[in-house]
């Protein structure tokens, strides 16, 4: 805040100079500024300066009424005197005196009370202070009387400012409060005022006086606070705009209000008024007092017992007053008003059949819609009788497929994954295209250089966020983005942002061997390949040809030199391809994501389509899994993304997988996104299942996405299952039981140090051999049978069990469980699992049940290993029989 | 996926020669491990050895590309460099030729360059010999061959061509299906 230009115009006063501008003397600007001001000034300072300059007229024309009245009243009094004085002359000396003494004494007594000495002084010492104060008042603005340097208060307005402020807060937060006890301060004022107009004028007027006297100083800074507070802080100002654009039209009624006031007291005890709120409170206090004092005028504006508060107070407040007031009712009648169109809705007519069927104006349906969503979100009052809430929500649903055009059933879905405020905000944003972005190739450029390169071409773009390090969001472009000597020269790639997630949740490592099962078009596979500063292996597979043309384009724009571009199946790799570091599912999905990329998916996705793109995505997740090495020393570690919102794409099929292999899932390392379910409708998942991560175009500014990390546990196949093969419930238990065991002899293998190389080269060659009878369920039945003994023996198994026990070595034992490993079809498990119970039989079979319990209680199971044994063999002779 | 003939060796050996000269030796004794050169349905590809062994699991089949590829053996038995080549070509090029911004665009849509875009070019350029085309600010933007040494590209009017066209990364839009 530097000085202050004088301007040109002539209603502006300065309030007072402060050293530094009388030293220097006004600053000259060349410019006419007052005219401009005058002209550009901006509501809230004209306001203001209407303010001072009505509050200035209505000073000096207070003034002057209070010295007219003033003089009369002395000249009445004095008359009184006079009568009285004759009439006493007459009676004894002595009582002469009487009379005149206590009139003083009384008064005295009254002056402590409001806290003023009481001296005497002339009565043309009285007038000339008066003349004085009048041209204090007068011209507020220019008075330096109260000003000088000595005065201390003068030179902290800021500090009062800001101890202001908050006070002003504090008494519109509670105008009650504060109303009352000004009100207090409000009679407390009028009874001294009372008390000065019963006593005498001339005492009382000299009283009135040495008040002026007294608080001059104090009374002029507060003033002068006042006007520094309107110009500089805007803050305030802006929570008194209501009391200050009123003031406008106040003068015209001011005077007569003046004249009503004026009956008592002196031009300088009516400032006293002023003072004495103040005097109640600091000096700083003052302006919020007389805020408050218009609340309380405001309460008490009906009563006529307050006349009095009334009369002191200025035209301005009084006006203010009125216009609290009437906004109050205001405030009433729109709440009426509101409630009665709340009301209103209440009375939304449930369409009939042919009124729903018809084709409609889309505003209508989109008014429908709102009503629907109003009534559903306060069923219980405002829902038609007879009408249950399926009727409403058919009717929104309807509503909505015709106004987004959407098919019945995708919509159906997407008001069982959203709620009905949520939904309305992912299929209004699934309509916008999100924003177009970019990644930087960080092998052969920095992000710094190509925003430059692109600036310079006229791309106008900004870093993606904070998450990224190699994101930009194109706004606008002069050029082709996709066509620039930048692009082609591979320094970046148009990839959506949610694109960048699943490969900062894989985090892949340099030189590990890392697989993307779908990677066409490349863009997540390269950002791979980048990551990995282009060492190690990286398999880019896709299984549509044509696609894979993609990738080589733009593997070979983005100079990767360490990649493998193959055309397989998904579901086949495994048979190929095995033992990565990490794998990269980004699995074919419905897109219902990415409405807003393509929105044909609004309407050609039916249930069938989710049907097969949910089994695509869980065969593609185990074969993904089961390509995965769960003994890599780096990872281990699966990646599984899709661009849907569907459940049934996304959290289903990874407690699918969660179910079907040893595999948990680990955060992914993205720390924004919100948590996927655990439950949905009546399916309930994983608890771990929080740990996936959901984007939404609404919330995230992205496509829809669902990011999940999993870890492989074991290479081994936990031998959940067969719920689908066996189609019975009350078996899963027994099943489990058996699946307890043989991820037993998994850990067992993994743990067990002793194993030799060619034991595992055992394992391996007979991995293999299951492989490829992966798919002949019977024919790998008969095996496990040639190779196991008849059912009988199974089912005596336990006791022999019990006698084998210490017979075995461990090193048996460590072989026996690598025979279950092994990536197995679904329906040869259970026989898998017997198998493993009886070579586990053969060995030492108190040292697998210990080891049971301990993966029984590792897993969800409590069955203990002794059960699991018992019934292993039930469920075999079931299954053979 | 098969080693390279002789005479294939030979034929590819001879061509990179013509842009990147003696700096083959760099490309075949590499200090971050053995590269080698392969070719599959007659395309050879360049790539690490570790990558290879791996590759080699994948049928012929269902294997697309590993590694960068170089370019191809024609029908009529010569060799073809494609535009993949560039990112091996272009940090060991002998020869270079910068264009101007005016020239880049045109370039990349497989024109000549013209004297009148010509930026720099690397001294003691001889006729016909293979250079790397970059833009002013050292983005490799294709390769092509010096239609002019340069001496001649000196004395030469604006409108005559200095180097032709062979390849450049305009491709990767303009003919992406057909870039192996």
């Amino acid at each position: 805040m530097g000085r202050k230009a004088k301007f040109a115009d002539p209603d502006y006063k300065k309030k007072g100079p402060g050293r530094k501008a009388r030293k220097q003397g006004e600053p000259e600007i060349s410019v006419p500024v007052g005219v401009n001001s005058d002209k550009k000034l901006t509501r809230r300072p004209l306001a203001r300066m209407r303010k001072r300059n009505i509050q200035e007229k209505l000073k000096a024309e207070q003034a002057e009424a209070h010295r007219i009245e003033a003089q009369k009243k002395r000249e009445l009094k004095n008359k009184q005197m006079k009568e009285e004085l004759a009439a006493k002359a007459k009676s004894v000396a002595l009582q002469q005196k009487g009379s005149k003494q206590p009139p003083p004494k009384a008064q005295k007594g009254r002056k402590y009370q409001s806290s003023s000495e009481e001296e005497e002084e002339s009565e043309e010492d009285d007038q000339e202070e008066e003349e004085e104060s009048d041209d204090e008042s007068d011209d507020e603005g220019n008075n330096v009387v109260g000003f000088t340097d000595d005065n201390s208060s003068w030179l902290k307005p800021v500090l009062k400012k800001g101890a202001k402020v908050p006070k002003l807060h504090d008494q519109e937060g509670s105008d009650d409060d504060d109303s009352e006890e000004e009100s207090d301060a409000d009679s407390d004022d009028d009874e001294e005022e009372e008390s000065d107009a019963d006593s005498d004028g001339e005492e009382e007027e000299s009283a009135a006086d040495s008040d002026g006297e007294e608080e001059e100083e104090s009374e002029a800074d507060s003033d002068e606070m006042e006007g520094d507070e309107e110009v500089e802080s805007g803050d305030s100002d802006d929570k008194e705009t209501s009391i200050t654009v009123p003031k406008k039209w106040k003068p015209g009624k001011g005077e007569s209000v003046t004249v009503q006031s004026l009956n008592m007291d002196s031009d300088d005890s009516d400032e006293d008024d002023d003072d004495d709120f103040g005097g109640d409170s600091d000096n700083s206090d003052k302006d919020s007092d007389d805020n408050s004092d218009k609340d309380s005028d405001d309460e008490n504006d009906d009563s006529d017992d307050n006349e009095e508060s009334d009369e002191d107070m200025l035209p301005i407040e009084k006006q203010a007053k009125k216009l609290r007031k009437k906004q109050k009712r205001d405030d009433k009648l729109a709440e009426e008003e509101l409630q009665l169109n709340v009301a209103s809705h209440d009375v939304f007519a449930f369409p009939s059949e042919e009124e729903v069927k018809k084709p409609q104006d889309l505003q209508d349906v989109q008014q429908r819609m709102k009503d629907v969503i109003i009534v559903l979100n306060d069923f219980k009052k405002l829902h038609e009788p007879g009408r249950s809430r399926s009727d409403y929500v058919d009717l929104l649903r309807h509503d909505l497929c015709t106004y987004y055009s959407y098919n019945d059933f995708l919509m159906e879905k997407l008001m069982q994954v959203f709620q009905l405020s949520e939904l309305l905000e992912f299929l209004e944003a699934s309509e916008v295209q999100r924003p177009l972005t970019i990644r930087v190739n960080s092998l052969k450029a920095r992000r710094k250089d190509v925003a430059q390169a692109l600036i310079n071409r006229g791309v106008n773009l900004d870093p993606l966020g904070e998450w990224t390090k190699v994101g930009l969001v194109v706004y606008s472009s002069q050029v082709p983005i996709g066509a620039t000597p930048e692009y082609l020269a591979g320094h970046y790639i148009i990839q959506g942002a949610s694109s960048l997630l699943p490969v900062m949740a894989l985090a892949p490592q340099e030189k590990e061997r890392i697989l993307d099962m779908a990677a066409a078009p490349g863009g997540k596979a390269s950002h791979i390949a980048a990551v990995m500063k282009n060492t190690g292996v990286l398999f880019a597979n896709d299984a549509n040809r044509d696609r894979t043309k993609a990738i080589v384009g733009n593997f070979h724009r983005l100079g990767i030199v360490n990649s493998v571009v193959t055309c397989y199946d998904g579901r086949k790799i495994t048979n190929v391809l095995k033992g990565f570091d990490r794998v990269l599912l980004d699995a074919p999905c419905t897109g219902t994501g990415v409405v807003s990329k393509d929105p044909s998916v609004k309407s050609n996705k039916d249930e069938i389509d989710i049907q097969r793109c949910c089994t695509l995505q869980r065969e593609l997740l185990l074969a993904a899994i089961d390509a995965l090495n769960a003994r890599s020393s780096t990872g281990g570690y699966l990646v599984y993304s899709t661009c849907s919102v569907l459940v049934e794409e996304n959290e289903w099929v990874i407690d699918y997988a969660l179910k079907k292999r040893a595999v948990r899932l680990v955060p992914t390392g993205l720390d924004f996104g919100s948590e996927g379910f655990t439950k949905f409708r009546q399916l309930r998942f994983h608890p771990s299942l929080k740990l996936t991560r959901r984007f939404y175009p609404h919330t995230h500014n992205m496509d829809g996405f669902f990011v999940a990390k999993l870890q492989k546990i074991s290479n081994s196949l936990p031998k959940t299952v067969d719920i689908d093969a066996n189609e019975e419930d009350s078996g899963v238990y027994q099943v489990d039981a058996i699946e307890k065991e043989t991820v037993t002899s998994d850990v067992k293998e993994d743990e067990a140090p002793g194993t030799t190389s060619s034991k595992k080269k055992k394992n391996l060659k007979k991995k293999a051999k299951k492989n490829a009878k992966k798919k002949t369920a019977t024919s790998d039945n008969s095996q496990v049978e040639e190779k196991s003994s008849p059912t009988e023996k199974k089912i005596k198994k336990p006791k022999k069990k019990k006698e084998s026990s210490g017979n075995n070595g461990g090193s048996e034992s460590s072989v026996s469980p690598s025979q279950s490993k092994g990536p197995k079809g679904n329906k040869n498990k259970a026989n898998g699992n017997d198998r493993n119970v009886l070579l586990s039989k053969k060995s030492n079979g108190n040292a697998s049940k210990v080891i049971a319990n301990g993966v029984a209680s590792k897993g969800k199971r409590k069955n203990s290993g002794s059960v699991s044994e018992t019934k292993s063999p039930k469920k075999k002779a079931r299954k053979h029989v | 996926m098969k080693r390279l003939s002789e005479i294939q060796t030979k034929l590819l050996f001879e061509k990179l020669s013509e842009y990147i000269g003696a700096n083959i030796k760099s490309l075949i004794d590499r200090p971050d491990g053995t590269y080698c050169f392969r070719v599959q349905k007659d395309r050879v590809y360049y790539v690490s050895e570790k990558i290879l062994s791996l590759a080699e699991s994948v049928a012929p089949e269902n294997l697309i590309t590993f590694g960068i590829c170089f370019g191809k053996f024609t029908k009529s038995q010569k060799f073809l460099l494609h535009i993949t080549a560039l990112t091996y070509l272009a940090p060991y090029a002998q020869h270079k030729i910068w264009v101007k911004p005016s020239m880049e665009q045109q370039f990349l849509y497989g024109h000549h360059i013209l004297k009148s875009g010509l930026g720099r070019i690397t001294e003691n350029t001889p006729k016909y010999q293979g250079v790397v085309v970059l833009s002013m600010a050292d983005v490799p933007l294709g390769f092509g061959k010096a239609a002019k040494s340069t001496a001649e590209c000196k004395h030469t009017d604006p409108m005559t061509i200095v180097c032709f066209h062979q390849a450049d990364i305009g491709e990767y839009v303009r003919s992406e299906e057909s870039l192996l």
